[in-house]
């Protein structure tokens, strides 16, 4: 009789920009200096849109709305990497990595508002609607993943969801079928720290949500999620790995939510002021500004420009969201099914 | 013509199916290598090869929602839910996604998924083997509810439930897999989802029904001049021939295995009280399971309605 170790796992986290705005040179991976700049725009971009967001739903004009204030990195450094014909399965709490794709922003907030109609990806952008049940979206990316292999396309598709999802059994179930099929698919799990009031302490005892990823025989990595470049590196590392066949990844993104979990939301009520202090130090935009400044890619001028440019764009998203004719009732009864059933159309007929 | 009972039925029409179109696949636990426990896959594996006969993990909800992600991308899957009692754990991806991707993406995607599954008591199985919640599912804006019953309509449901541009739940009724043999052609035919078929013209009552209890009716109903009517399509049904019929003859039994409670017969019942009471003669009765969990063989067959009840029901209408 012998007893032995036959199984151990180490999990790597990945740093590269720190909050002084210094990098690791050895780590950096290679990106112009224009997507540099793209990458501090549409981040500056996503900031601003979120800070309009939440306060037209203060004006009634958006619905309960889920900010992203702190998740930046994680969401832009991310999607910046993905091939235009790769797919993206969100969460509610996306803005950024719709923003980063090139979804028309007004379609978001024609969304947030309460009208379905902002969720119709346009041809071309392969992004699924916002998925409320947490978790369940995991599954659509292995699907997808496996069609596209059956079909030989080599694309690859990117789940998006919290450290909350971590807990569902979708989360469990899609990672073991994207690990045992060696699926193109990379999770992104942005741990904010907070499923509303729980914090990630008491969602899992687990050390890291990474180190999951071993379970299914699959590869894990943390990353500083408020690092642009350490979120921009290892995606991209999955991303390669996945068409090259070697199968998914789970990528932890360390990040924080600074807003309330939703506009209907109160965070007071579950977590310290300290807490939130602390993390509004690590910011993901600061310490890419402070990159920039020391590389001469950031001025005084150049950010009121980028702000100035951001602002016309999310006016000009608002404008549209805004002046769009409201559905009309017999709406709600197109795309249940392809066709009307007969009960529907007697239905249709109230209005 | 061959003559195929309903495994065999089924299994012609996923096979035709999976020739005439490459996008179709069949994905489950056991539906690869096994040919499915009830064998209804067998042969898809050795034919079409392991990535379109695909044997998952033991993993409910990873099935339906990977054979959605499939759906969306353009694949028309197949997926196998071993028996109906285990579908309850993927039925947040059944009514979350499957029920609402069409809907919530305004029809830029959509989910052409058909999930089998068999269905119903009377083969003396363990428990959560013998399951009839149609209900459920019919509940459901967004999908269709599919139950055939004979090997002939099973493979012609199943072919026009798999090209259906719509979810779809096929209940393939467990008793009925061995039972019957009939001539089921080889050639390409479909049934139309939402259409009910009159399985024998009468005059004095109407007698709505499906799968197993279909069967169960044919037997009751010697000596009485009856219209049976097998619904084959639960949601959305086929209200235009059930209210026909009831006009004709004004008087209704219904007859179904799941429980009386927010069974379909109360839908159905409701349907015939709006739209048709000035027609009726009598009473509609429900026959139907009691409000118990379906129980272990020992009482089966104490909980399955009877001819007996069938029989009663339909002299408890007459005498209106």
């Amino acid at each position: 009789m012998t007893e032995k170790i036959i199984e151990s796992f180490q999990v790597k986290r990945i740093e590269i920009l720190d909050e002084k705005g210094d990098i690791d040179e050895s780590l950096m991976p290679s990106i112009s200096e224009q997507n540099i700049l793209k990458i501090y725009e549409l981040m500056i971009l996503a900031r601003m849109f979120d800070q309009r967001a939440l306060k037209l739903q203060r004006e009634g004009r958006l619905g309960t709305y889920a900010p992203i204030l702190g998740q930046e990195a994680s969401q832009i450094g991310s999607a910046f990497v993905l091939n235009k014909s790769d797919w993206v399965f969100p969460s509610y709490r996306e803005s950024g990595v719709y923003i980063t794709i090139g979804y028309p922003l007004h379609m978001i907030l024609q969304y947030w508002a309460g009208d379905e109609r902002g969720l119709k990806s346009p041809i071309g952008l392969n992004i699924l609607p916002v998925s409320i049940p947490v978790g369940t979206q995991i599954l659509h990316a292995a699907g997808v993943a496996m069609a596209a292999k059956y079909r030989k396309e080599k694309i690859c598709t990117v789940a998006y969801f919290g450290d909350g999802g971590t807990s569902k059994g979708d989360f469990h179930e899609g990672l073991n079928i994207a690990g045992v099929f060696k699926l193109p698919a990379v999770f992104i799990c942005q741990n904010n720290q907070w499923a509303i009031s729980l914090p990630r302490e008491k969602q899992t005892a687990a050390k890291t949500l990474a180190q999951k990823a071993y379970a299914y025989g699959i590869e894990g990595l943390q990353v500083d999620g408020n690092d642009v470049f350490a979120v921009y590196k290892t995606t991209e590392y999955a991303l390669n790995k996945a068409r090259e066949g070697g199968g998914p990844t789970l990528i932890e993104t360390v990040t924080y939510r600074i807003s309330d979990h939703t506009t209907a939301d109160d965070a007071t009520r579950y977590r310290s002021k300290e807490e939130v202090e602390i993390w509004k130090a690590k910011d993901p935009i600061q310490r890419l500004k402070l990159f920039m400044e020391k590389r001469g890619l950031w001025s005084e001028r150049y950010h009121k420009y980028v702000e100035d440019k951001s602002m016309s764009t999310i006016d000009e998203a608002v404008k549209t969201a805004e002046s769009k004719e409201l559905p009309t009732p017999p709406e709600m009864f197109s795309y249940i099914y392809e066709k009307l059933t007969p009960r529907q159309k007697k239905e249709l007929k109230d209005f | 013509m061959p003559k195929l009972n309903m495994v065999q039925a089924i299994n012609l029409a996923l096979k035709e199916e999976m020739k005439r179109d490459n996008s179709v696949i069949v994905i489950g636990e056991d539906v690869g290598k096994n040919g499915g426990v009830f064998r209804t896959t067998e042969g898809l594996y050795d034919e079409f090869g392991p990535e379109r006969a695909i044997d998952t993990p033991l993993s409910e909800s990873g099935i339906i929602g990977t054979a959605i992600g499939m759906a969306v991308y353009g694949l028309r899957p197949v997926a196998e839910i071993q028996f109906m009692g285990f579908i309850y754990s993927a039925i947040d991806q059944i009514f979350s996604h499957a029920a609402r991707i069409r809907y919530r993406s305004r029809g830029r995607y959509t989910c052409p998924i058909v999930i089998r599954t068999p269905y119903g008591a009377g083969v003396k199985a363990l428990e959560l083997h013998s399951e009839s919640t149609e209900a459920f599912f019919c509940h459901m804006p967004g999908i269709k509810v599919i139950v055939p019953s004979t090997p002939y309509h099973a493979k012609g449901l199943l072919t026009s439930a798999i090209r259906d541009p719509d979810p779809v739940i096929f209940l393939e009724p467990t008793k009925l897999y061995r039972m019957i043999k009939e001539d089921v052609p080889e050639d390409d035919y479909t049934i139309h989802l939402g259409k009910a078929r009159i399985v024998q013209e009468g005059n004095d009552i109407t007698i709505v029904t499906w799968g197993n209890m279909l069967h169960r009716t044919l037997q009751a109903i010697e000596g009485y001049d009856a219209e049976v009517i097998d619904l084959m399509t639960l949601h959305p049904f086929d209200e235009e021939t059930l209210l026909n019929s009831v006009k004709k003859t004004g008087r209704v039994v219904i007859v179904h295995e799941a429980p009386k409670t927010c069974g379909l017969g109360a839908e159905i019942s409701a349907t015939f009280a709006e739209e048709a009471i000035l027609y009726l003669k009598a009473p509609i009765i429900r026959v139907a399971g009691y409000d118990v969990i379906i129980p272990l063989p020992k009482l089966e067959d104490y909980y399955i309605p009877s001819i007996e009840r069938i029989r009663k029901a339909i002299d408890e209408t007459l005498k209106y």
